[in-house]
């Protein structure tokens, strides 16, 4: 187990190496560089000063040597300077993250919460009308462009009813503290997190009711149905403990991502995390972010896949790592 | 054996069929596909409106007037006919600039299908034909080509994008052009997911005994793998495309949205949406963003619905 959770480490960071040369090249193949667009307007600044800029963010080396050096640079901690927030990087990104985690996380165990027993409930009759509604809304969910349905919800409860605010975190004008300021964050999520919920829990129902159409057909349901139990037990204590074997190796690899943040959700609502903070540094040419941030991206994706491996391995004692 | 002689043989492919066209969702994604690829790609023939064709108004007359028609626009108090309510000549209404939305819709969703084919066309080449090779030589070949796989599967997909439209918008790449590349960076960026899946077939059918007999009947390796080894990987890979061709269409819509996917002069779907952007027309009129975003939803969930379909008939046992 432990050689194997090295091994797997270490092939994860020949994989990151791979993974920051090409996005450290497609980066740098982007024209007109940050340093022209910070300085296009102000006359004073002479062409010395923008090479000096230009040296300081290693823009003027070729794309190799370019990588060496932020590679080497990286080795050490150093993730650069945000052109656009003046802060090392690593801490812009520390400090959004969270924001990005508390929409992502309420959503997603809201999403568990209604998808466990759903998908449940679709196995437990399958082809019958309650598993094809579920299944329905589950697809629908999926298909939903999250902007579109953004749209949608501002349209009818912030704009309409006037129910709910349109955008943003908390209220302009109110400096709420505390348990106030809590309140009013939660009221500024509702309607972000029914996105994230509709557009992502028909993954969740899919994955529940695939699984547990497995277990309700294995040969130890049977018996238990043989042997007279009421199905109430066959479900509740023979099938879904085993369904609960790959629900939590998917929980666990889903964690990491509930980092990343959500840039077309984030960016409609103006909420001030990590996927807005990303479609504004694509805008603004912001490089040592958005190099950062890809890779954060890429750890995070890497994560995942080792701790659901991890996990499957302990919660399984079938499973043997080689 | 009795009640086996009674009725039809039937094939594999028959038997599929038949479970596919009992599952009511995927009938109903079917029915919407083709009718959408009728009304995208047949519907302009009919519409007698072009995609780009503004409307103007005289507003002493009320009267209509085309952007071809030269000389009545010369009228005093003609303006640009925005914005119109829904009507006998304007099924949908005009949109902020004057254009027919009915008639866009048509082309946008023209273009949204044309682009989800080619880039799952593009994905599938590359994606098979590395997974195939995995698969099949196994060793270092297949740890470079997983390498591969892990690294391009990492990639955070969205922003990558984002920042390829951005590149070549500001390179000034032709819009028309664009579009091409999009759809082979898209192609580029999501074969991953079909090489490993292509790569875990083919390690079991290389183990089969007719792989053994075709080996030992000294068969190229391209035959090889062509013949024998790809058609019974083909359920799950057309399972996966039809599902990834809901995927691309949604993406492509998402970029389009963001402002840096398809762009003038095509009409495209996420680019109707992105008119919610104006409070106004947010508020009140539904009639020009309402239609494109119910449009994408309805495309994208009746590939899902064939994809679920599909797979529930290629494998019974699910």
């Amino acid at each position: 187990m432990k050689q194997y959770v090295i091994r797997r480490i270490l092939t994860s960071l020949v994989v990151l190496l791979g993974v920051s040369f090409l996005i450290y090249a497609m980066l740098r193949m982007m024209p007109g560089d940050f340093v022209e667009q910070m300085t296009s307007g102000n006359p004073t600044v002479t062409a010395e000063q923008k090479e000096k800029l230009r040296e300081l963010y290693g823009l003027n080396k070729g794309i190799v040597e370019g990588y060496v050096q932020w590679l080497s640079d990286a080795l050490r901690g150093d993730f650069g300077v945000s052109f656009t927030y003046q802060r090392p990087v690593t801490e812009v990104i520390g400090s959004k993250m969270w924001i990005s985690f508390s929409l992502a996380a309420s959503a997603f165990v809201i999403e568990l919460l209604i998808a466990i027993p759903l998908g449940i409930a679709a196995a437990r009759r399958q082809y019958s009308k309650r598993d094809y509604l579920i299944m329905f809304l589950a697809l629908a969910g999926i298909s939903l462009p999250s902007f579109f349905f953004a749209a949608v919800l501002q349209r009818i409860f912030a704009v309409g009813l006037g129910w709910l605010p349109l955008s943003g975190m908390v209220s302009a004008r109110e400096d709420y503290t505390g348990f106030r300021l809590v309140l009013d964050i939660a009221y500024h999520f509702i309607l972000p997190v029914t996105v994230f919920v509709i557009t992502g829990i028909g993954g969740w129902l899919r994955y529940v009711r695939t699984n547990m159409l497995e277990v309700l057909n294995a040969d130890y349901v049977r018996t238990a149905r043989a042997k007279g139990l009421p199905e109430s037990k066959v479900v509740g204590k023979h099938a879904f403990r085993n369904t609960l074997i790959p629900i939590i190796t998917f929980i666990g690899g889903s964690i990491p991502g509930l980092f990343a943040g959500a840039i077309i959700t984030e960016g409609i609502f103006a909420i001030d995390g990590l996927g807005k903070t990303a479609l504004d540094a694509v805008n603004n040419k912001d490089f040592p972010f958005l190099m950062t941030y890809l890779m954060f991206m890429a750890v995070l994706t890497l994560l995942g896949t080792l701790i659901s491996d991890i996990l499957y391995g302990l919660a399984d004692p079938r499973v043997r790592f080689r | 054996m009795d009640s086996a002689d009674n009725k039809k043989i039937m094939s594999p492919g028959q038997l599929v069929l038949r479970r596919f066209l009992k599952n009511k969702l995927a009938i109903a994604g079917l029915v919407i596909i083709c009718l959408s690829v009728v009304f995208c790609i047949v519907g302009p023939l009919f519409s007698p409106y072009g995609e780009y064709e503004i409307f103007y108004i005289d507003t002493n007359t009320g009267e209509e007037i085309s952007m071809y028609d030269t000389e009545a626009l010369k009228r005093p108090g003609v303006g640009v006919n925005v914005k119109a309510p829904i009507s006998a000549k304007h099924w949908l209404g005009t949109d902020a600039d004057g254009r027919d939305v009915f008639t866009r819709l048509m082309y946008g969703g023209q273009i949204s299908l044309q682009f989800g084919v080619a880039v799952t066309l593009i994905e599938l080449v590359i994606g098979v034909l590395l997974g195939a090779v995995a698969g099949y030589y196994g060793g270092v070949v297949d740890m470079i080509i997983m390498r591969l796989v892990e690294v391009f599967y990492c990639i955070p997909f969205l922003p990558m994008m984002l920042i390829v439209s951005a590149f070549m918008m500001t390179l000034g790449v032709r819009p028309e052009d664009k579009i091409y590349y999009l759809m082979i960076f898209m192609g580029i960026f999501n074969w991953a997911g079909v090489a490993r899946m292509v790569r875990a077939q083919m390690l079991s059918i290389r183990e089969t005994e007719y792989m053994y007999a075709a080996k030992a009947a000294g068969l190229s390796v391209a035959r090889q793998i062509f013949k024998h080894m790809l058609p019974n990987a083909i359920p799950i890979i057309i399972v996966m495309a039809t599902m990834d061709l809901g995927g691309f269409i949604l993406t492509e819509s998402t970029l389009t949205y963001l402002g840096v996917g398809l762009a003038f002069p095509y009409a495209s779907l996420g680019n109707m949406v992105n008119a919610v952007n104006k409070s106004v027309i947010m508020r009140n009129y539904l009639n020009i963003w309402l239609p494109p975003g119910l449009f994408i939803l309805a495309i994208v969930m009746a590939f899902n619905f064939i994809g679920d379909g599909l797979r529930d008939a290629f494998d019974p046992k699910k």
